[in-house]
């Protein structure tokens, strides 16, 4: 799977629209996903999980920068997102499967915030981009 | 069998009180070809499915989106009991349509995207929470009887 030129149009339009919201954006996310997805939570026992926590929106904020990251430099993500991705590896060590739900409730979040933006072409770029960025971050996993 | 409180139970009544059903149900396939073009497939006498435009306009995606979505909605009438109320339909969708129900779980999560998009911050994580149980035991009821 490959972004094309199209793709990566409408992923910097659109994180470019997100008006400085990226990293509200990222914590409403993560709420979305321990919330519908509870066996996500168990990579946080450390963490405040309750509605509101100050964690859980610092941690939306990371994610949401690291994207942000990955949107400017689309055209070499493994050497952009190297290091997070030698983190997720041999450290968090996060089951592959929780990528899909965490992008899952990212688009939903875009979804929710930017209606008129979500268009099923952009859905589709998003997707694949979300996809692609955890590709490269379960890269290094074996 | 879906196990939802009583809070998620009226959450997803709540707002499906106010879906559009036979428009949502078009957005939600035509956005599941869009999206995963593979799910094409199964939509070979559909016509021009060329561009999203074209996918999203076409009159036999919209029909079908329509005839999809109401059959969903009858599930949410019987949340206790979908494995029987999808039955017929598990049956149908193994033996002659021959759809492997990962796309049950892919079309779940579109129609999520949807109803986000729809409702905005209506649709909090409680919200999502309750209809991604709704759609996985539906998904789970179109499964069930595959051999």
């Amino acid at each position: 799977m490959v972004l094309s030129p199209a793709d990566k149009t409408n992923i910097k339009t659109t994180w470019d629209k997100l008006g400085g919201h990226a990293g509200e954006y990222g914590g409403e996310a993560l709420e979305r996903t321990f919330t519908s997805f509870p066996t996500t939570k168990t990579y946080f026992p450390h963490f405040d999980l309750s509605p509101g926590s100050a964690q859980v929106k610092a941690h939306g904020k990371k994610v949401a920068d690291a994207l942000t990251t990955a949107v400017a430099h689309m055209d070499d993500l493994p050497k952009a997102l190297s290091a997070l991705s030698d983190l997720h590896a041999y450290k968090l060590r996060v089951d592959p499967v929780n990528f899909k739900l965490l992008s899952h409730c990212l688009l939903v979040t875009l979804a929710c915030h930017h209606p008129a933006e979500f268009t099923p072409a952009v859905h589709a770029s998003l997707d694949k981009f979300f996809s692609t960025v955890s590709t490269v971050l379960t890269s290094k996993y074996r | 069998m879906v196990h939802l409180t009583a809070d998620e139970k009226s959450l997803v009544s709540g707002l499906w009180s106010k879906v559009n059903v036979d428009e949502v149900g078009g957005e939600a396939l035509g956005r599941l070809l869009v999206v995963y073009p593979w799910t094409q497939r199964f939509f070979d006498s559909f016509g021009d499915l060329s561009s999203p435009d074209a996918v999203m306009g076409n009159p036999k995606v919209k029909a079908h989106g329509k005839k999809v979505l109401n059959s969903f909605s009858d599930g949410l009438k019987n949340l206790d009991n979908l494995k029987g109320t999808f039955a017929k339909l598990s049956e149908l969708h193994c033996d002659k349509l021959h759809v492997d129900p990962e796309n049950f779980k892919l079309l779940g999560n579109v129609l999520v995207c949807v109803l986000a998009r729809h409702f905005g911050k209506q649709f909090t994580p409680q919200a999502q929470g309750a209809f991604q149980k709704v759609v996985a035991g539906v998904a789970n009821a179109l499964a069930h009887k595959y051999h």
